[in-house]
């Protein structure tokens, strides 16, 4: 647990704002919901004439005027990409940093097997990323209260387990390519969260494209599909094989890794 | 029993090579000097003792455990002093060294107490904002503090001033004398020359030369300094000549008789002849291909 603590510590900072950023922004959007209703119902018309735009964003099956459809799309949307960006920069950076930083030889020089250091920097992310997902649920929960609409139960569980499925396969895909960098790996996890989000984009435009929603894990966290069928199983499924693919190859990788002076 | 002891032990970084069939030995109790130029090996050789780097052919035991399949086991029992220090950014180093003592399952905080008052090391400071002898002085106590049985030492006192290098000296001989092996690569030969009592030469990834210190020096060579003026010219047997103003300084190896003529035919004002220091005798080795005259 030594470097479990460590690596907790050292993320404290990182940790605290994102989901500061996260939590304030969701939180923002709730509150704003009351003065929105009425606007909502008219936007909703607007977004019916639009076409392939509503579709892209996964806002033709749901109404904005009711707080489950709202929430479904502009909160969702909020804890999507942030907390895409959250884990798959604190995943791409675990292993790379310590060589990028030059503290692998001091962590590696120590009676501590590769396998438990990645066994205990993949729990220290796994922690992380269900932290943050427990406190931005509970505050969800909490300013849903504050603003008088009812807590729609099974939707808002799923919408968030969806999301924190999705962070969690990031984690893990990113974690992989952590093992094969030596620096400069923040900008690859960036990247590679912003290239998962505009492909189920796309996927949501065209048929031809539609199986891009099987290789995207925003592809099952669709606010529409889940508050009107639940999750998709199967999506969930490779996306967390992808992920599981991801943590194997850091395994590989790093257990055999010659470590760079 | 030996502390180190690599057998044809190789790295190559794909078509580079690291180390080329390399065998050393050093026996437990042993001050244990390794030297060399850069990209020689040393490195190399350090980084794949401690399981760094995996060979590519060779084997190596390191206080009886196989470095690759005992590597936790052997790593518990060494004390490792990098050249190039660094730590986590943001720490104590009062945490730091916790941090290395937890990684260890040892409570050394009373060693590292006294090693860090010895040192003088400001305990509440934060790495990042120490200079680079103080961030040694906090690597050297993470190497210490847990009482190893072997030192693995990489250019140890870089960075230190004359005082601490003495402070560090002291505390490595203490050790010493309480059993334990000291491994210590270093580019300062005077430093190899003043405290250990073997010392290994490595060349091109192979060690050319292995044996006590005092019997490395012992070369037919001389160091030979004159004052004055004398007519060298093209006499077989110089080499390495250094003029100053009137001082000139060579390594004669070749007849004694020779050498006192040709002194004689000068203007010597003082003159000595000693045999050569640890510089000399490395220079000797790569001069002559590793083959000692």
């Amino acid at each position: 647990m030594t470097i479990v603590k460590h690596e907790l510590k050292q993320g404290v900072k990182a940790f605290a704002i994102w989901t500061f950023a996260i939590g304030f922004l969701l939180a923002v959007s709730i509150v704003l919901f009351p003065e929105m209703k009425e606007q909502m119902a008219q936007a909703g018309n607007m977004f019916a004439s639009m076409g392939s735009f509503t579709a892209a964003f996964g806002m033709d099956r749901l109404d904005f005027s009711v707080y489950k459809g709202y929430y479904a799309v502009e909160c969702a949307n909020v804890l999507g990409m942030g907390g895409a960006f959250f884990s798959s920069l604190i995943a791409v950076g675990i292993l790379s940093k310590e060589e990028r930083d030059k503290t692998a030889e001091f962590l590696l020089t120590h009676p501590v097997s590769r396998v438990r250091i990645l066994n205990e920097k993949l729990s220290s992310l796994v922690i992380r990323v269900l932290l943050m997902n427990l406190l931005i649920f509970a505050m969800s929960l909490g300013m849903t209260e504050l603003i008088g609409e009812q807590i729609f139960w099974k939707e808002i569980i799923l919408l968030h387990l969806a999301f924190t499925l999705m962070q969690l396969e990031l984690t893990g895909i990113c974690f992989g390519i952590s093992a094969f960098m030596t620096r400069g790996s923040l900008g690859v996890g960036l990247g590679l969260a912003a290239i998962m989000y505009f492909l189920n984009i796309i996927s949501n435009l065209a048929d031809s494209v539609s199986f891009l929603k099987y290789v995207t894990p925003f592809g099952y966290c669709e606010g529409g599909d889940i508050v009107n069928d639940g999750l998709d199983a199967i999506k969930i499924l490779i996306g967390l094989t992808f992920g599981a693919l991801g943590i194997a190859a850091a395994y590989g990788k790093y257990t055999r890794k010659d470590i760079r002076a | 029993m030996e502390a180190i002891k690599t057998e044809k032990l190789t790295k190559y970084y794909g078509a580079n090579r690291g180390i080329d069939q390399l065998d050393l030995r050093v026996d437990r109790g042993e001050f244990f000097g390794f030297i060399g130029p850069n990209g020689a090996g040393k490195s190399t050789t350090i980084r794949t003792l401690l399981g760094l780097i995996s060979p590519t052919g060779g084997s190596a035991r390191v206080l009886g455990f196989d470095i690759v399949s005992d590597k936790q086991k052997l790593l518990g029992r060494i004390g490792y002093l990098p050249s190039d220090v660094a730590f986590y950014a943001g720490m104590k180093v009062r945490d730091v060294l916790k941090l290395s003592a937890d990684l260890r399952k040892t409570d050394c905080a009373a060693e590292s107490a006294y090693l860090c008052e010895r040192l003088q090391l400001p305990r509440d400071r934060r790495v990042d904002e120490l200079s680079f002898g103080n961030r040694k002085k906090a690597s050297i106590v993470c190497a210490l503090q847990h009482k190893p049985e072997l030192l693995i030492l990489d250019e140890p006192t870089s960075g230190l001033d004359p005082l601490m290098q003495k402070e560090f000296f002291d505390i490595l001989h203490e050790r010493h004398e309480q059993g334990a092996t000291v491994f210590m690569s270093s580019h300062v030969l005077s430093e190899i020359q003043r405290n250990c009592s073997r010392a290994a030469i490595i060349r091109e990834g192979r060690i050319i030369a292995c044996d006590r210190v005092e019997a490395l020096g012992k070369t037919n060579a001389k160091r030979v300094n004159v004052h004055g003026s004398v007519p060298i010219g093209d006499v077989p047997g110089i080499r390495d000549v250094n003029r100053q103003g009137d001082t000139l300084s060579f390594l004669y190896s070749g007849d004694m008789g020779q050498l006192l003529r040709i002194l004689s035919e000068g203007q010597i004002t003082d003159f000595s002849v000693t045999d050569p220091d640890l510089e000399d005798i490395v220079l000797h080795y790569y001069e002559k291909d590793g083959v000692r005259s």
